[in-house]
């Protein structure tokens, strides 16, 4: 299978790129590692006339802590985020579920910038991010700004980025070094998306649990963030009628399709599943 | 539309073309360098027939321009054997567990393997499982592929190699 006809372009910084988005309008599609995109364009349902690829940016590569927060560039591979053992500190949760992306050969190529970005609902790190409470950071021609993860996702491919804005870095508040964490994903094999799947971050105090974040993946149009079902879990010792309210709460806000993953009454119930599993995991890690 | 100018390196040697930005890189080796080693399996990014190494990391070439690989330094199935045309650990561990049937698949499990030995000199069977993923086997002869690289592991480790229990 061989793509369309495409002009290349490789800017040496996101001004211009930016610029380069603004002239060439809407026949410009962005190129990261290309996993996604370059897939559409060979079966032809994207055909852009022209490819920015930011792989000539240096700075948007790279993670750092900067005060209470962990910065990474967009451009950073999923490779970079396994490896990285400043980041396995900090946030571990990140590595666990980019273990569980596609496969080896992809991680290499596949970025984080472009697996929160392009708004696929079938991506695993989006309901990470909102479970994290990420903001990204977004330049374009009329400037820079930040959105929250928990805002970006309209619908299927459909976000607050802006046609001709790049998403240049991720900044996520590093939870108490005490916390609980676990991302449980039910896939079919290796490289496929989750049939469902859940992030979940807590803390513990004195057998009570003192906060709650939970992310679900795959079950909607969009990522969802289970604010209600944390909700009700905060305060309690996570004893089984807590969970099993939380997990209703949770299974309520799902949408799944029915697709060969499974018909949507098995997705939502496989979200409770993952979910109830993920906060178990959680809870043996979590101090307190 | 116009062809883009790219210098790169390929199994040592240095290469300048010019290629048009839509061709993927698997068949800028195989139809314009005439590297017929990686192949070209489900063109659709799952199978891992078509894995080069490229500037240390594992990636399919068939999912990746020729344009992304200029300045990048390749190496194909080709240039896996020793300098003196004899194989290299990854090649004899293959021969020697019987680690290919068909081996339609064996070029891009031993660049892989490549890879995951640098990263990893003695994994466990269950890392090398997890490592080569990526790669699939229609003969399914996975027990001697994961043989093949335990061999080579012990080999390029100078320990003993030790059979796994079936």
């Amino acid at each position: 299978m061989i793509p369309g006809r495409f002009d290349y372009h490789r800017p040496a910084s996101v001004e211009d790129a930016v610029a380069l988005l603004a002239r060439l309008g809407e026949e410009a599609n962005i190129l990261a590692g290309g996993h996604s995109l370059i897939p559409l364009m060979k079966t032809r349902l994207a055909s852009p006339e022209h490819l920015v690829d930011l792989s000539g940016i240096g700075n948007l590569k790279g993670i750092s802590v900067q005060g209470d927060e962990v910065v990474i560039g967009a451009m950073t591979t999923q490779f970079e985020l396994i490896s990285s053992e400043e980041l396995g500190r900090h946030v571990p949760i990140i590595a666990e579920t980019s273990r569980l992306i596609a496969d080896p050969q992809i991680r290499y190529k596949g970025t984080f910038g472009g697996n929160v970005a392009n708004g696929d609902p079938g991506n695993d790190l989006p309901a990470l991010m909102m479970c994290l409470g990420a903001t990204y950071a977004v330049t374009g021609p009329d400037g820079s700004r930040e959105i929250a993860a928990r805002d970006f996702y309209q619908g299927a491919y459909f976000t607050a980025l802006e046609h001709g804005e790049i998403l240049t870095a991720v900044r996520i508040p590093i939870p108490s070094p005490d916390h609980g964490y676990a991302y449980e994903k039910l896939k079919r094999k290796v490289g496929d998306y989750a049939t469902a799947a859940a992030a979940v971050v807590i803390t513990m105090a004195d057998g009570k649990c003192t906060s709650a974040s939970i992310g679900l993946t795959n079950v909607s149009e969009t990522p969802l963030w289970a604010s209600d079902a944390a909700a009700m879990l905060v305060g309690t010792s996570l004893d089984k009628a807590s969970v099993d309210a939380a997990v209703a709460a949770a299974e309520a806000i799902t949408e799944p399709a029915s697709d060969m993953r499974g018909p949507a009454e098995y997705r939502t119930k496989m979200a409770g599943v993952m979910m109830r599993r993920a906060l178990e995991r959680a809870r043996s890690r979590a101090k307190g | 539309m116009a062809k883009s100018h790219i210098e790169l390196t390929i199994n040592g040697k240095k290469v300048e073309a010019l290629v048009e930005p839509r061709t993927l890189l698997i068949h800028f080796l195989r139809e314009q360098q005439n590297l017929t080693g990686a192949h070209i399996g489900c063109d659709t990014g799952h199978c891992g027939a078509c894995t080069v190494e490229m500037d240390d990391m594992s990636v399919k070439s068939c999912m990746t321009f020729a344009v992304q690989a200029n300045g990048a330094n390749i190496t194909t199935i080709e240039g896996m054997a020793n300098p003196d045309g004899t194989l290299s650990a990854l090649q004899e561990g293959f021969r020697m567990m019987h680690g290919l049937q068909c081996g339609f698949c064996t070029p891009g499990m031993i660049l892989r393997a490549h890879r995951l030995l640098r990263e990893n000199p003695a994994p466990t069977e269950d890392e090398i499982r997890n490592g080569i993923a990526g790669n699939l086997c229609r003969c399914t002869g996975y027990v001697n592929i994961v043989k093949a690289i335990q061999y080579a592991a012990a080999k390029i480790n100078g320990t003993p190699f030790q059979e796994a229990a079936e």
